[in-house]
């Protein structure tokens, strides 16, 4: 029943297959990242504000991506890019783009309760002591928010990572791509599949634990 | 004459679109079923007065929630039916199910364990006190509170299930995202079958949320959390 030979994953074949789809899950996790919070924090500033004609597009889009698969977004993205740009951008450029657009939404929900959480006095002494709406975001309110946010931000971006995993729908090469082409190649799936639900798990596992760890710092500060 | 729907043996894009929803639906609600029985168990194990049975509802969740969707599902279709000969002769369709149940029984057993732990502990000491032992403890006293608490954060993981549904194309079944990659393959009508497909996984989601939340109204308590006046 059991005859599973791992025998045939030596350093050479990982480093040939899946250290450089391992490097395009971590790099298209980075980029969207970056991007997805940068644009989530606008996201929620405008869903925030006053005016009426900032807020309802920033809900409809962040309701929008929220409501469809990942899986449809990715398909959406490679469909749509071509035909805006005029040419193909390859599936990895595309679900570096799309990750980007997508989890921009999801952060922008942190982001947004993480700024409700700032007690409103904060934003009145800010202008109390003629700092202009800029100002008082930049350096009173969303300091704070980010902070208060950084386990959930970061929680979000373990799942972020999970999600790479995605792109198998395009075809794009990370690592699990890289896993897959291995099992094909050796006609061994079942030890490949089960590696990389290893890998999988051995960095999601330690990074959840590293967050939960400065979740309990951050705590006691407060 | 193109008509809607095939007769005959013959079958349009239109009649494949529904079967495709069929699939879809039948998917995410047996895994949801799935993932709401392994999840309330496991959700309560963690919240027992027994090291042993806190740790294994521990294990259980934490190694279904590092992993990533699409890989469990990978697992259940390469792996499992390898490591068991019994499982070979088991559908594809079940061990889809199976993936997406277990994957989210563990976001569900995060969200039962919240709602007992936010019992006042004097709840579960009241019952033992007058006597109920501690599976009537659970039964009479904590559940019926902690399920009503837990509605909503329910309500969006089962629309979840819909979403997640999609990942089951990787493994060939024939479910809405399926169809989609092998509609625009033929017809290169990519933007048509998006839109049609996205609606329908629009539709699908807010028929779970009014569900739940006609369920939510039904069997809310008047004057406890969450309840009516």
């Amino acid at each position: 029943m059991l005859n599973l030979d791992f025998s045939f994953l030596t350093t050479e074949v990982l480093s040939g297959y899946v250290v450089k789809g391992f490097f395009f899950s971590l790099e298209l996790t980075l980029i969207a990242m970056l991007g997805g919070i940068v644009l989530g924090t606008l996201l929620a500033l405008m869903r925030l504000s006053a005016r009426p004609w900032l807020v309802m597009p920033a809900a409809a889009y962040v309701n929008t991506m929220r409501s469809i698969p990942l899986v449809m977004v990715i398909l959406w993205f490679f469909l749509l890019i071509p035909l805006v740009t005029g040419r193909p951008l390859g599936a990895e450029m595309s679900a570096i783009i799309t990750f980007t657009l997508f989890e921009a939404a999801y952060y922008s929900e942190i982001m947004r309760a993480g700024i409700q959480s700032i007690p409103r006095g904060q934003v009145a002494a800010g202008y109390a002591i003629g700092m202009t709406y800029g100002q008082t975001m930049r350096i009173v309110v969303l300091p704070q928010a980010f902070r208060n946010m950084l386990p959930v931000l970061l929680t979000q971006t373990i799942i972020l990572f999970q999600d790479t995993s995605l792109v198998y729908a395009i075809g794009a090469y990370d690592m699990l791509k890289g896993f897959e082409i291995v099992g094909k190649n050796f006609n061994r799936p079942v030890e490949t599949y089960l590696v990389a639900a290893v890998l999988y798990f051995i960095i999601s596992f330690s990074l959840s634990t590293l967050v939960k760890q400065l979740q309990s710092r951050i705590a006691i500060v407060r | 004459m193109p008509r809607c729907f095939g007769n005959g043996g013959e079958i349009t894009y239109l009649d494949w679109l529904i079967s495709a929803w069929g699939w879809t639906l039948a998917v995410s609600l047996l895994s949801l079923f799935v993932a709401l029985l392994f999840g309330s168990i496991m959700g309560i194990l963690r919240t027992a007065p027994h090291r042993g049975l806190v740790l294994f509802g521990n294990a259980w969740t934490e190694l279904f929630r590092n992993i990533p969707l699409l890989v469990q599902i990978f697992l259940w279709y390469h792996v499992v039916p390898a490591l068991i000969p019994v499982l070979r002769e088991v559908p594809s369709f079940i061990l889809v199910v199976m993936g997406l149940g277990l994957f989210t029984s563990a976001r569900i057993s995060e969200q039962v364990r919240a709602g007992i732990q936010s019992l006042p502990r004097g709840q579960r000491m009241a019952g033992l006190a007058i006597g109920f032992t501690l599976p009537q403890t659970y039964r009479y006293v904590l559940l019926p509170m902690a399920f009503r608490i837990v509605i909503p954060p329910l309500t969006s993981e089962s629309m979840n299930i819909i979403k997640n549904s999609a990942v089951a194309f990787a493994v060939s079944i024939s479910e809405l995202t399926l169809f989609a990659l092998q509609a625009q393959e033929e017809t290169s009508r990519g933007i048509e079958v998006y839109l049609a497909v996205t609606g329908l996984y629009f539709i699908s989601a807010f028929a779970i949320n009014r569900i739940m939340h006609f369920v939510e109204a039904r069997v809310e308590v008047p004057g406890m959390i969450g309840g009516g006046k």
